[in-house]
């Protein structure tokens, strides 16, 4: 029934393909539904533990209800005083391992396949601060912004409190986006349930990971790593829109933001320029 | 297993009975310090269940609601689960129950070194100590329970508040490690003759496998809060990134005493679901050397799975599989456990008395909780359950439905014994069924609240999360009833004073505790008991 109804909410949820929204629902037992390629995947696969898990719990509870039930003092005065059997013992280390070979094959495959973009489009470096997300741009003039959270006072109607921010991470929609985290005060972390993504940024550390959106709209994610008193309001938005309109706002971005370019967090620098030169060459040919 | 006492008194004839302030304060008996540990733990207990019931009202609905802010929020978290593990759980079941039973099980007199004994409890106290007034200094200590640096650095939690936590982990520490080499000295050199290790009741095994966890895995917890408190205060930089120092270094350390902690708290839980589900089954547990080497597994590979933890950490995608790999074949001997417990069920003559519905009901949670923990296993679904709610369900049900129920069951099994009153039945049932109805209300809808992305360690959220989090709180509020409720239960016991005979649960009880009175004897054997 869980999985039925985990199942049924993201099929929901990628039928309204235009300008979907990636947020928590009332009431919501499953996972949210997929924008992307990382998130089917971990969808696909989520389904296959759930049921697996389900069919072991229902599995051990009918065994502890058939012995509650047939072997009750009254339905069997004398125990019997079997505690051997070798076949049986067996057959409950085996079976268990082969149910972990089904999970493991998929379980490796998934995580090579999220570990890193091979091709990326573009590159983001993602900061984490006391309580606020920083977004440097370093293929397209290393501009970078601060992104809060929007305070419930000034909520528009229809915003999600707690979700909110000033200024959102717009990314294009169809182009595989690298993300480098990067630490500066305390441990964050930078998740978004509904494009599959998650890390730490960590002080002195820099980690790499990627993500995709295959719809346009906005996903919503949190810090989900204890980082002080604010930890909770420290929201994540990523709009996803179409090049065109990619292009546009980074036009006015880099002259918005343009007082911070070349302030964006050091070590990012390094590792993306080697990625950020052919980006921009693809850009233009795509244009 | 055919036991025989041969001689015991049943009366105190040889046995000075100290006065009140030396028997508790100066004690050296094993049964004095179990009492001791159980009272300190029912204690500790309605201070940590205390905070999780402020926790719940605060969560009740999206907003901040009773606490001043973040800050303050965290301090709670942290307190909730520092107590639960280290003040809670641990000393019931293995300073309690390990105390109490150990000796008693192998035909020993006493623990091997009673004097050491009486310190490693001592040491709790002013642990406790410590950790209660950090949450009253300064801003207090809110790290979490895994205090990350820099978070918990001087920086960010500046104060005397951090360092106190800090020192009470210390402790808390030296306690566990003394306790630990205490049992295993015990456990290897006390065994009464005829008492092989193979002939061993189980709960002695888990509680010689979980001392050698304690030996191991404190130690390196204790290194690296020693490393975090020069941090701190004397300008060291081994977790500090500016100073050449690494975070990702203080997870490591923790995590590898973190997570053989785990399996602290639930193999003495382990232990004493195997004693009642075989008493009241009329039937020895099946596949003892199984489940006494399942546990020994569990120990062995709970060292080398640390990093399950950090999968979010940055480190690389092989050693990402690696522990993957490794996690999952814990998966292996916790299920021979959960099969051999039922195949002692299988055949047997069932009384579904109060230590067996608990019992049975930590089989079924343990399981619930047991699939979640396979699922986390999964780096690639960890990306999107990692510190959330989710993973709150899974080790409350690990936890706080397992090792609580094992401890439960340890109290209702045994109190006859340790006190020579029985409990009412009737009582104890009803605290069953409030307790199990109370906690799966609580913590089962927080898989949904994982599920849609809910982290953790928030003390306000966004409206979606609003339904079920309302659910669980009314649960932890039956949970709590129950747990008040449990407190009658013992008060009627003790009211009502219905002498327990020696072997209160007859023919399925066969290890050495049913062969002596209720209570046992100031020191249990007079003369050293014989085992065929």
């Amino acid at each position: 029934m869980l999985a039925a109804a985990s199942l049924g909410i993201a099929k929901l949820g990628t039928a309204q393909a235009q300008d979907m929204v990636g947020a928590p629902h009332n009431w919501g037992i499953g996972l949210q539904a997929a924008a992307g390629p990382i998130k089917e995947r971990i969808h696909d696969f989520n389904d296959l533990l759930l049921w697996i898990i389900v069919i072991i719990t229902i599995f051990v509870a009918a065994l502890l209800a058939w012995c509650l039930w047939k072997y009750n003092a009254k339905a069997n005065p004398v125990p019997s005083q079997n505690s051997h059997n070798t076949v049986l013992e067996i057959a409950w280390t085996v079976i268990p391992v082969l149910i972990l070979l089904v999970i493991a094959i998929p379980s490796f495959r998934l995580i090579y396949y999220q570990d890193r973009a091979r091709d990326a489009d573009l590159t983001i470096n993602v900061t984490g601060r006391q309580w606020y997300w920083n977004y440097a741009f370093p293929d397209n003039g290393n501009f970078n912004f601060d992104s809060r959270m929007v305070a419930d006072a000034d909520l528009k109607p229809g915003q999600l409190r707690n979700l909110e921010v000033d200024e959102p991470l717009v990314i294009p929609v169809n182009r595989t986006i690298r993300v480098m985290t990067h630490g500066q005060d305390v441990i964050h972390s930078f998740f978004i349930p509904s494009l599959g993504v998650q890390r730490y940024s960590i002080p002195g550390r820099t980690i790499e990971t990627w993500m995709r959106a295959d719809h346009t709209g906005t996903f919503y994610g949190q810090c989900n790593q204890i980082c002080g008193t604010n930890h909770a309001y420290m929201p994540i938005v990523i709009r996803a829109v179409p090049q065109a309109e990619f292009d546009a706002w980074v036009a006015s971005a880099r002259t918005r933001f343009a007082d911070s370019t070349g302030a964006a967090p050091a070590p990012a620098a390094i590792a993306a320029a080697v990625a950020a030169a052919p980006t921009e060459v693809q850009f233009a040919a795509r244009q | 297993m055919a036991y025989s006492a041969d001689a015991h008194g049943h009366d105190d004839h040889d046995h000075h009975t100290p006065g009140f302030v030396s028997r508790w304060f100066f004690s050296t008996n094993h049964k004095d310090i179990g009492t001791l540990y159980i009272i300190f733990s029912l204690f500790a207990a309605i201070i940590g269940i205390g905070l999780s019931f402020l926790m719940r009202l605060e969560l009740q609905s999206p907003g901040m609601q009773i606490f001043s802010d973040g800050q303050m929020w965290n301090v709670y978290v942290s307190a909730h689960g520092l107590i639960m593990v280290f003040f809670v759980i641990m000393p019931a079941l293995i300073g309690g129950f390990g105390n109490w039973f150990v000796p008693i099980m192998i035909g020993a007199p006493d623990m091997a070194f009673p004097r050491l004994n009486n310190i490693s409890f001592w040491l709790l106290v002013p642990a406790f100590l410590l950790l209660g007034g950090s949450m009253f200094v300064g801003q207090g200590a809110g790290a979490g329970w895994t205090i990350y640096t820099p978070l918990s650095d001087d920086q960010y939690q500046p104060g005397m508040s951090m360092d106190m936590a800090l020192f009470a982990l210390h402790l808390a520490g030296a306690s566990s490690i003394l306790g630990a080499a205490n049992f295993i000295t015990t456990i290897f050199n006390m065994r009464a003759p005829g008492m092989t290790l193979h002939k061993m009741p189980l709960f002695v095994w888990s509680m010689l496998v979980t001392a050698f966890l304690l030996l191991l895995a404190v130690p390196v917890l204790g290194g690296a809060i020693t490393m975090l408190i020069t941090d701190r205060n004397f300008g060291t930089a081994f977790f500090k990134p500016e100073g050449g120092g690494d975070p990702v270094l203080f997870q490591h350390l923790f995590w590898f005493f973190g997570h053989p902690e785990v399996y602290i708290m639930i193999l003495p839980a382990f232990g004493i679901v195997s004693h009642v589900i075989s008493t009241f089954s009329k039937k020895p547990v099946f596949g003892y050397l199984g489940m006494a080497y399942a546990m020994v597994a569990i120990g062995v590979v709970g060292f080398v799975v640390w990093a399950h933890h950090m999968y979010q950490s940055g480190i690389d995608v092989d050693t990402r599989a690696y522990f993957m790999a490794a996690t999952m074949v814990i998966a292996v001997p916790t299920g021979v456990k959960i099969f051999s417990w039922i195949a002692t069920m299988w055949g047997g003559s069932i009384r579904l008395e109060t230590p067996m519905l608990f019992a049975v009901g930590f089989i079924f949670l343990f399981t619930v909780g047991g699939v979640t923990g396979v699922v986390l296993a999964n780096a690639g679904v960890t990306q999107i359950l990692h510190n959330t709610y989710y993973v709150v369900a899974h080790f409350h049900y690990v936890l706080s439905l397992g090792a609580v129920f094992g401890i439960y069951a340890g109290i209702y099994y045994w109190i006859g014994k340790m006190s020579g009153y029985q409990y009412s039945e009737k009582l104890g049932k009803l605290h069953f069924w409030l307790t199990f109805i109370g906690v799966n209300l609580t913590f089962f809808p927080m898989h949904f609240l994982g599920n849609q992305g809910m982290p953790r360690r928030y003390p306000d959220y966004p409206d979606a999360f609003w339904g079920w989090n309302l659910v669980a709180s009314v649960g932890s509020y039956i949970s709590i009833a129950a747990f008040l409720f449990f407190f009658y239960v013992m008060y009627d016991t003790f009211r009502r004073k219905v002498p327990a005979s020696a072997n209160y649960w007859g023919e399925g009880a066969t290890t050495l505790e049913w062969q002596v009175s209720s209570p046992p004897p100031f020191h249990t054997f007079d003369e050293l008991p014989r085992i065929r």
